[in-house]
């Protein structure tokens, strides 16, 4: 261990989301931040990457731009309206709406067995759609709504509430709750088979009310202008720096040790790694690793998919005769998962076409297995994602050009997040405090979720604990 | 500064905190919440940019006196002295 050098005033871990919004607000405002990140490229979970694109004879032609997690920009909203979480974050971090380009989905729809429920970015049309497929909950789900437009969804507690008991005591059938809650659980519950009331309020308006969008030019439309603000604010960004420790004199944050031994000084730590994570940073273990990860095949086609065949962005599908959104007993659980037509929202950059389906998968499996194994499931899962596409695209002739999957391991290379988890630990710490002073818990284990979610995280954090002094 | 030049320099602010808000029809005496989509957060950030810009600082309790565009004349003109 070295000396200590440079004292900031603040060092953000993770240049995910909530770590870029995080140290740019602090940055705004003069604050001396810096902002480590163990990857060489901004994002986290919402990077972005690139892969050689070689015509047939092997020859490289160029290069193909991916998003790792990006289907949808949840919390939709046009511009000029008023109290949208999407317009308040723009606000907060300096943007213009504008520079987003966001381009709206079709729709998308929940494919439950044999019914199909569609949802577009007018919740009316939803509820038109409930009382046309499940009849007798027509009038509930109209309460239903109602309830969640009154549901006071900025509580810093957390209690873990189930969201299931409450759907049943509004007297919901059990598949209407499952088929209902199958986007919403697929898109941010770090619980099994249930997700926390408040979490579930958000995420119905996230995604039901305010709905799905895409920037024209994926996720990089996002992360170009942030890591412009980085710059502007003078915040010192360091890519392939890992934090080792969380170090504190007296239970006060004093410092952060890096991995190659170097420490650096500072009053605050805010941490996006997730609280089990940043824990170990604290050289203790305590909190529940979440459950839940997930496996990805994209697919990359000669061109966009003709909306006759299929006109649908994202489709959150179950085949099973009960939903299970749990830790599967077999490495990967193929009976429900979500299939994206990214090409399906107005306007998208790509000449090329592309389907992103992704399915529940157990980590222990996926981190045991051998090289051999390895790479035999994942051509299990790219097999099994192209009879997926037979059944929902069953006109679709386009020709399959690459695809590119990745694991639960990937997710816990990339993201440092045990148990190759998405959506964290079960356990939130909506207040964003931990036991140890000014050390601050921002990101998904604060309990927002997604990437609109996840700025605000960041800010929030940053003006209450940074800005104005605390709670 | 003149009132009207403290006027216009609250006005850069806002503009520059809120980029997709049209200022041209902003009147002094109703609520800014009312005319902009402003929250508390919104003016967290006045404050700040008053102290980042001019070393003005607006204690919490005098928040109020910020609601409309004429109050914040009335209120920041002696302070921008």
């Amino acid at each position: 261990m070295t000396e200590p050098q440079t004292e900031y005033d603040a060092i953000v871990i993770g240049a995910g989301m909530s770590g870029l919004a995080c140290a740019i607000r602090l940055g705004m405002f003069d604050k001396k931040v810096a902002l480590i990140e163990k990857h060489s490229v901004p994002g986290g979970l919402n990077s972005y990457f690139q892969r050689v694109k070689k015509d047939k004879e092997g020859n490289r032609v160029g290069i193909r731009k991916f998003d790792v997690g990006l289907h949808a920009l949840t919390n939709f909203a046009k511009k000029g309206e008023k109290n949208k979480p999407l317009l308040k974050i723009l606000k907060q971090l300096r943007l213009r709406y504008d520079s987003l380009e966001i381009q709206e989905q079709s729709y998308s729809q929940v494919l439950f067995n044999e019914k199909v429920l569609k949802f577009t970015n007018d919740i009316e049309f939803l509820v038109a759609q409930v009382k046309e497929v499940f009849s007798e909950e027509g009038e509930r789900f109209e309460k239903l709504v109602k309830f969640v437009e009154e549901f006071d969804d900025t509580s810093l507690e957390f209690e873990f509430t189930s969201t299931k008991n409450e759907l049943k005591k509004q007297g919901f059938s059990n598949e209407f709750i499952e088929c209902l809650l199958c986007p919403l659980l697929f898109y941010g519950s770090s619980w099994e088979n249930d997700i926390d009331l408040q979490q579930f309020v958000i995420l119905f308006k996230s995604i039901f009310m305010e709905g799905f969008a895409r920037p024209y030019g994926g996720v990089r439309t996002l992360i170009n202008p942030l890591v412009e603000k980085l710059k502007d604010n003078n915040v010192d960004v360091r890519f392939k720096t890992a934090v080792k420790k969380i170090i504190k004199e007296n239970n006060k944050v004093s410092g952060v040790e890096l991995e190659d031994g170097t420490v650096l000084k500072t009053n605050q730590v805010y941490s996006s790694v997730g609280l089990p994570e940043t824990e170990s940073l604290l050289m203790k273990e305590k909190s529940k690793v979440g459950n839940l990860t997930f496996v990805e095949c994209l697919y990359v086609f000669e061109k966009k998919i003709d909306r006759e065949v299929n006109d649908s962005t994202i489709s959150f599908f179950n085949y099973a005769d009960r939903f299970n959104y749990e830790c599967p007993k077999t490495p990967t659980d193929f009976r429900s998962g979500v299939f994206c037509i990214p090409d399906n929202y107005e306007k998208v950059e790509s000449e090329e076409g592309m389907i992103r389906i992704t399915f529940i998968a157990n980590y222990d499996h996926w981190n045991k297995f051998s090289e051999k194994e390895y790479l035999a499931e994942k051509e299990k899962v790219k097999e099994q994602g192209l009879k997926l596409i037979k059944k929902l695209c069953p006109q679709d002739n386009r020709e399959l050009l690459y695809t590119d999957i990745f694991t639960p391991k990937t997710i816990t290379k990339f993201t440092s997040h045990k148990g190759g988890t998405v959506y964290g630990s079960p356990l939130k710490k909506r207040d964003g405090l931990t036991e140890t002073k000014d050390l601050y818990v921002i990101g998904t284990d604060q309990g927002y979720l997604g990437i609109v979610g996840s700025l605000l995280s960041g800010i929030t954090m940053a003006n209450i604990y940074g800005l104005k002094g605390g709670l | 500064m003149t009132n009207e030049e403290v006027r216009s320099e609250v006005l850069n602010i806002i503009a520059d905190i809120a980029p997709d808000e049209d200022l041209g029809g902003i009147q002094d005496s109703i609520s800014l919440r009312d005319q902009l989509d402003l929250d508390s957060m919104d003016f967290l950030d006045i404050v700040m940019e008053l102290r980042k810009r001019h070393k003005i600082e607006v204690p919490q309790e005098d928040y109020p006196r910020l609601d409309t565009l004429g109050g914040c004349v009335e209120y920041l003109q002696p302070k921008f002295q």
